[in-house]
């Protein structure tokens, strides 16, 4: 096959290096025997990469034997609806502030979404860090602030500092809800799962620069699968695609680092400290589409049950109670682990969109759904 | 709220809490530094971070946050990133 024509070129910002790669990536893809028919699945599985490859339209630009497969790197999306449900009562509780990231206000919930509930009258604000959080209870002594603590990794450093913050302050009424979740352990059970057809790994960014890349070891030791972790521009997808590509060719499997100008090998010390400080492994921990996944949540050790929403409320596993099913009809959970495209599920553009989702990929741009809506329907227009 | 955004730290505000005030596309927002802080805090001043909601995460260079911020700008990331910083300002009001 010919090296494809750069159709995007004028968007790359080193249009001349993104097609040597791409040429590149044509040969090595071409020798391994990978087309169109029986093609070479890659699963980026970071969320910001799946947004980066459809803003560049790379899955298009790249030899059609190399598969995308958009993995559950996104936080928003594999966060169940009981724990939204939680959320809203949490911030329905008279005296309560709930705080959260904006992109977590639209996900739907059984009874209502937070921004449903925040027009509902919640006292819901949308902040940028949980230091805003912080900085809201100590203007307010008299309410309780609770955070939504949300995100891998990559996030999990802020509300641990924060909490540990708290607690020099001696703040009584600051409390985080913790659905913080953790990359290697979803990784580990996609691997097991018998159906998946995976050949290769694009590694987080972000999340590699807080926990180094050793955690991926076992992908590549236990499961022969390469990795290779990648920064986020197109170029650096592209190079990444390429070594893992030549890892195939060269029948290796290994952890690579193509972020090494941000991603230390061992990761960040200061939060990996801070980090377990503070948490601990949940025994399991639900996620929207692959369901109980072990030890793939993060909890508030004991040492700061006074900051625990779920403690502080009663509320989630301290309860026991779990096991509330997802929205019918919707295929998010077989969209996450590659089994369908975002446009194989009924309800695409039809009973879900970003202005009003069904399901979670539709809400966040880091959702593989939202990404197919907002870049993919364009590029079929163009055509 | 997964991609760091590039920030340069022009003032240390608060040593004891670790605080400092960067600027990140023309808007001063105060970050915590505790994760890039090495003994001497005013020797941050100056220098670029990657800031993930609010702390700074990792030290870059100058080209690198060029790059970065041209990137997020791509994706829609860096205005989303400012709005997410203005609506904390309303938020705290």
């Amino acid at each position: 096959m010919s090296a494809p024509s750069l159709k995007f070129a004028s968007e790359f910002r080193d249009p001349a290096a993104a097609k040597v790669l791409l040429a590149a990536i044509a040969r090595k893809a071409d020798a391994i025997g990978a087309t169109r028919a029986k093609p070479v699945h890659i699963m980026e599985i970071c969320g910001g990469h799946t947004h980066s490859i459809f803003r560049y339209g790379l899955d298009k630009l790249i030899h059609d034997g190399v598969e995308f497969i958009h993995g559950p790197g996104c936080p928003v999306c594999v966060l169940p609806m009981a724990r939204v449900d939680e959320c809203v009562e949490i911030a329905e509780k008279p005296g309560v502030i709930f705080t959260t990231f904006g992109d977590a206000m639209r996900v739907p919930g059984h009874r209502k979404s937070l921004i449903q509930a925040k027009s509902a009258g919640a006292d819901i604000r949308m902040v940028y860090s949980p230091l805003d959080a912080l900085e809201l209870a100590r203007r307010n002594p008299g309410r309780e602030v609770v955070f939504f603590g949300l995100g891998f990794e990559t996030t999990t450093p802020s509300t641990a500092l924060s909490i540990q913050q708290a607690a020099r302050e001696g703040l009584t009424n600051f409390s985080v809800f913790c659905n913080h979740i953790t990359v290697p352990e979803p990784i580990k059970a996609l691997l097991d799962d018998p159906d998946m057809t995976l050949d290769g790994f694009i590694g987080p960014g972000h999340v590699s620069m807080v926990i180094g890349i050793h955690p991926y070891d076992f992908i590549a030791a236990d499961y022969g699968k390469p990795i290779v972790v990648a920064g986020f521009e197109p170029t650096d997808l592209l190079q990444s695609v390429l070594m893992v590509l030549t890892q195939i060719a060269e029948g290796r499997a290994a952890v690579e680092n193509q972020y090494g100008r941000v991603v230390p090998e061992h990761g960040n010390p200061v939060s990996l400290a801070a980090i377990a400080d503070v948490y601990e492994r949940r025994p399991s921990f639900e996620w929207r589409g692959l369901g109980e996944i072990d030890a793939s949540g993060l909890r508030i050790r004991l040492r700061y049950a006074a900051f625990d929403a779920e403690e502080k409320f009663g509320i989630g596993y301290a309860t026991g109670r779990r096991n509330v099913p997802e929205m019918e009809g919707c295929a998010c959970g077989s969209v996450m682990i590659g089994k369908l495209k975002p446009t194989q599920c009924p309800q695409f553009g039809k009973g879900c969109s970003p202005e009003m989702p069904l399901g979670a990929l539709m809400v966040s741009s880091e959702g593989a759904c939202a990404a197919y809506w907002q870049y993919a329907g364009a590029r079929e227009a163009a055509e | 709220m997964c991609l760091g955004i590039p920030g340069k730290i022009i003032a240390i505000t608060d040593a004891a809490r670790l605080m400092a005030m960067a600027e990140v596309s023309g808007v001063r927002r105060e970050v915590n530094v505790a994760c890039v802080a090495g003994n001497d805090l005013e020797a941050l001043v100056g220098a670029w971070t990657l800031i993930h909601v609010g702390f700074a995460m990792s030290l870059i260079d100058e080209d690198e946050a060029a790059r970065t911020l041209e990137a997020l700008r791509d994706l829609g990331e860096a205005q989303e990133a400012l709005e997410q910083m203005a609506a904390a300002d309303e938020a705290l009001a």
